[in-house]
């Protein structure tokens, strides 16, 4: 596997808070590392021993509930103890402070912080102020990295490779943290990355990260080899940025007319929760095109592997 | 008690001095400003003082005029009329946590400035002359800076009745703002800027579009990056637009806050060239760093306005050489620490700078030579000075005129009478010695724990700068000295 030669690049690294800062090699490294991972996960007993005596907590500041069980079972499959701190019964409730919540957390002693918060950032302030190693879980409208590296392990499990590929990322762009990690980390792999969406969900210089922008399905999907669907947000039409769900779907619900353009074994993604009708049609989230629900158990697999390289697991205790 | 600050650069913009003199003052006003070795008026204190260039107090003896003389050694330091800054927040009365009339007046006096001009975004808001004289009283008992207030344009701030200028005026208010938030009202600007007029005052407008300005950091490539929400520079742009409008409109003096944009300084420049009476000031903090910074996610570099990009950056400082921008001002806005060490998103706007700001334009204009040194002086003191007293700029012009044509001007040969703010910002004969020295090669690095200030929100900590400012004098008297306030 190649995990011992290389999991000293991962010692160094104290968090994961987004892919911007992260090496290919540490990609490539989390990858590959989620390949045996993802065997425990299909096993019939999937428990390994290499995380016992490791402590996980979660936080989870915004709603979550697929990408919260898949770190919580991702944990347990290492046999790491893990908790979840439910935000709504929590004191944030009375009004403590992000960094007393954090500490106190901290003063139970986990080993590992995995945190979700609706304000950009706010990993990152939390990682400044305490000693557990934290991974963000989606931070604001800024990263997800684990979410683009389990759709990286996605694409390079059907398509063989990264490298070179074009990819069409489709929705609200200004606002997610799907894309912006997933553009983060394509890139840094030579992919050609393509986003679609309303004028008014696309963010200024997307051009300097070398991302071409478009504002129609069709330009953006001609000729790719993934096409990224985008959940879109029902208040994003509250606030003005569209006019109603029923024009966004007419304009950009991805449809098999769509996949037609696309390269001949294009693929398609989702990070979930679809809304059927909105964004993807029915016939492309079940189609054979689609690897949205592979996303999930792979998303498994990336979490598990991240937290075996930062709690620092055996590897000969994750080999099959 | 005199003092004589002896071997420095002089620069007095006011009255075109730039050259090595000594100063003397002498109860609390500028006696001379010359060479003590041929200036006639102090012969006797070059003879006194031939070999006591110290920093001891010398006596002249005991002839019929005996005083003590102080004599600080300026050899190599730049020797400039007191710095004025136009935008401070002292958050006294309501917000005393975050700063208070004694902590800010102490900042100010250990950044080198001489007279600061207060926001009224206090609690309760200065509207009315009770609280401006509440301010001025306070200061006074404090005893370190000039401290002059700035009258809210409306009562409480709210956008939509004229608060009372004239009582403001006569509590000693130099000027009028809502300052943190535009008037929204185009009505209530138009006559605000109207009923100034009768008083001669300014109105110094923060331009913001709120309903653009919903976000975190300047919008650009780098809220691209970081993910947080994006202030468009037009949010600026389009009130810059709106006032400069309604100043035509009026011939009110509008004065541009914190101006930040390469469109908005566009729009003062057209505006400026028809004639206009417009004036606009810049702070350090936009002109030293740009919208990249904020990846660090660190609250202190969260500012309203936001941090620019690079070509707004580089506008900016274009428009001080050029003289686009009559003055830099701080903004010093000083929050409490539990205000800033949170999420972003939560975080408070602003940056306590009153402490840095002569250091960071040193530092990162004057020393790599993008600024020239007596420009930098006109920006910190004629500048600031001329937004505030009506008609200063040109007065000047005048006096310089009429000084020059005499058979031997020297620098003393203005000795104007009249009241004090004429003399704002110069080292003019008979003015209060308002004095700020500056050592342009002191290299010191920005420790926030060491403010003055209660607030220690600086992007600025940690960095090493060059060219501080190493003694304040105010009305002859030193207040500040090697960034220590004097007890």
């Amino acid at each position: 596997m190649g995990i011992s030669a290389q999991s000293t690049q991962f010692d160094r690294r104290k968090d994961l808070l987004g892919l911007k800062d992260v090496s290919n090699e540490e990609i490539e490294l989390i990858l590959n590392t989620a390949l045996p991972m993802k065997d425990i996960v299909r096993r019939e007993i999937k428990k390994v021993p290499t995380l016992r005596g490791k402590g996980m907590i979660t936080v989870f500041y915004e709603n979550s509930t697929r990408t919260r069980t898949s770190f919580e079972l991702a944990g347990k499959y290492l046999s790491a103890d893990t908790s979840n701190l439910a935000v709504s019964t929590s004191s944030v409730q009375k009004g403590e402070t992000l960094r007393d919540t954090i500490k106190t957390l901290e003063m139970m002693g986990p080993d590992i912080l995995v945190m979700r918060h609706s304000m950009t950032g706010a990993p990152h302030y939390v990682a400044k102020n305490t000693s557990m190693r934290v991974i963000n879980a989606g931070d604001g409208t800024n990263e997800h990295p684990t979410q683009a590296l389990l759709d990286m392990f996605s694409i390079r499990e059907r398509k063989g490779r990264i490298d070179n590929l074009k990819v069409a990322i489709l929705g609200d762009i200004l606002h997610s943290r799907v894309a912006r990690s997933n553009i983060y980390g394509l890139a840094k792999f030579g992919c050609e990355i393509r986003v679609a969406g309303p004028p008014t969900l696309m963010p200024p210089g997307l051009d300097r990260l070398g991302v071409k922008t478009c504002f129609n399905l069709e330009d953006a999907i001609r000729g790719v080899d993934v096409i990224n669907v985008l959940r879109i947000q029902r208040e994003r039409q509250q606030t003005g940025l569209f006019p109603s769900l029923d024009e966004y779907s007419e304009l950009y619900m991805l449809r098999p007319e769509h996949l037609s353009l696309a390269a001949d074994d294009a693929i398609v993604l989702h990070p979930g929760p679809m809304n059927r009708g909105i964004e993807i049609s029915s016939d492309i989230a079940d189609g054979d095109a689609a690897l949205i629900n592979e996303q999930v158990t792979n998303g498994v697999a990336v979490r598990m592997a991240l937290l075996f390289l930062m709690m620092g697991g055996r590897k000969d205790e994750i080999a099959a | 008690m005199r003092l004589l600050l002896k071997g420095g650069r002089v620069i007095d913009p006011a009255n075109n001095v730039d050259a090595v003199l000594d100063v003397l003052i002498e109860d609390g006003r500028i006696a001379a400003v010359g060479s003590v070795r041929h200036d006639e008026d102090m012969r006797a204190n070059a003879d006194a003082n031939a070999d006591a260039d110290t920093d001891t107090g010398v006596c002249l003896g005991a002839g019929t005029h005996a005083a003590s003389i102080t004599t600080a050694d300026c050899r190599g330091k730049l020797v400039c009329p007191g710095f004025i800054d136009l935008h401070a927040h002292l958050r006294e009365p309501g917000y005393e946590y975050k700063e208070d009339i004694s902590s800010g007046s102490h900042a100010a006096a250990a950044g080198g400035f001489t007279t600061i001009c207060c926001m009224p975004n206090t609690d309760p808001v200065i509207d009315n002359g009770a609280v401006a004289g509440f301010v001025r009283r306070r200061a006074q008992e404090v005893g370190l800076v000039n401290v002059l207030p700035i009258g809210a344009i409306t009562k409480k701030q709210a956008g939509d009745e004229l608060a009372e200028m004239g009582e403001l005026v006569a509590a000693g208010c130099i000027a009028v703002s809502d300052d943190g938030k535009s008037v929204l009202r185009s009505d209530v600007m138009r006559h605000a800027l109207e009923y100034s007029r009768l008083f001669g005052i300014p109105v110094l407008s923060h331009c913001e579009d709120a309903s653009l300005s919903a976000g975190q950091m300047h919008e650009g490539y780098y809220s691209t990056v970081y993910g947080l929400k994006g202030i468009p520079a037009e949010a600026e742009e389009i009130m810059v637009a709106r006032d400069l409008i309604l100043a035509r409109l009026t011939g009110g003096r509008l004065h541009i806050c914190h101006i930040s944009t390469k469109g908005a300084l566009e729009a003062v420049k057209r505006a400026k060239a028809s004639g206009l009476a417009v004036t606009c000031e810049a702070t350090p903090h936009h002109l030293a760093l740009t919208d990249e910074v904020v990846g660090s996610y660190d609250t202190d570099t969260k500012v309203n306005p936001p941090l620019r990009s690079e070509e707004h950056v580089a506008a900016l400082r274009e428009a001080l050489t050029s003289g686009l921008i009559d003055c830099i001002a701080t903004d010093h806005a000083p929050h409490h620490f539990e205000s800033k060490d949170c999420e972003y998103g939560l975080a408070s706007f602003g940056i306590s700078g009153i402490e840095t700001a002569v250091a960071v334009i040193m530092d990162t204009l004057v020393g790599p030579g993008l600024l020239d040194i007596a420009r930098m002086v006109e920006l910190f003191t004629t500048g600031p000075a001329g937004v505030i007293v009506e008609g200063k700029a040109s007065r000047q012009a005048q006096e310089a005129s009429i000084s020059s044509s005499k058979a031997t001007p020297g620098p003393c040969a203005i000795q104007t009478p009249g009241r004090a703010v004429p003399y704002l910002g110069t080292l003019t004969c008979g003015a209060p010695a308002d004095v700020t020295v500056i050592d342009p090669d002191l290299v010191r690095t920005v420790d926030a724990r060491k403010f003055y200030s209660r607030g220690k929100n600086t992007p600025f900590k940690g960095m090493e700068l060059k060219g501080w400012p190493c003694m304040t004098i105010v009305g002859g008297r030193i207040v500040a000295k090697d960034g220590r306030v004097a007890r």
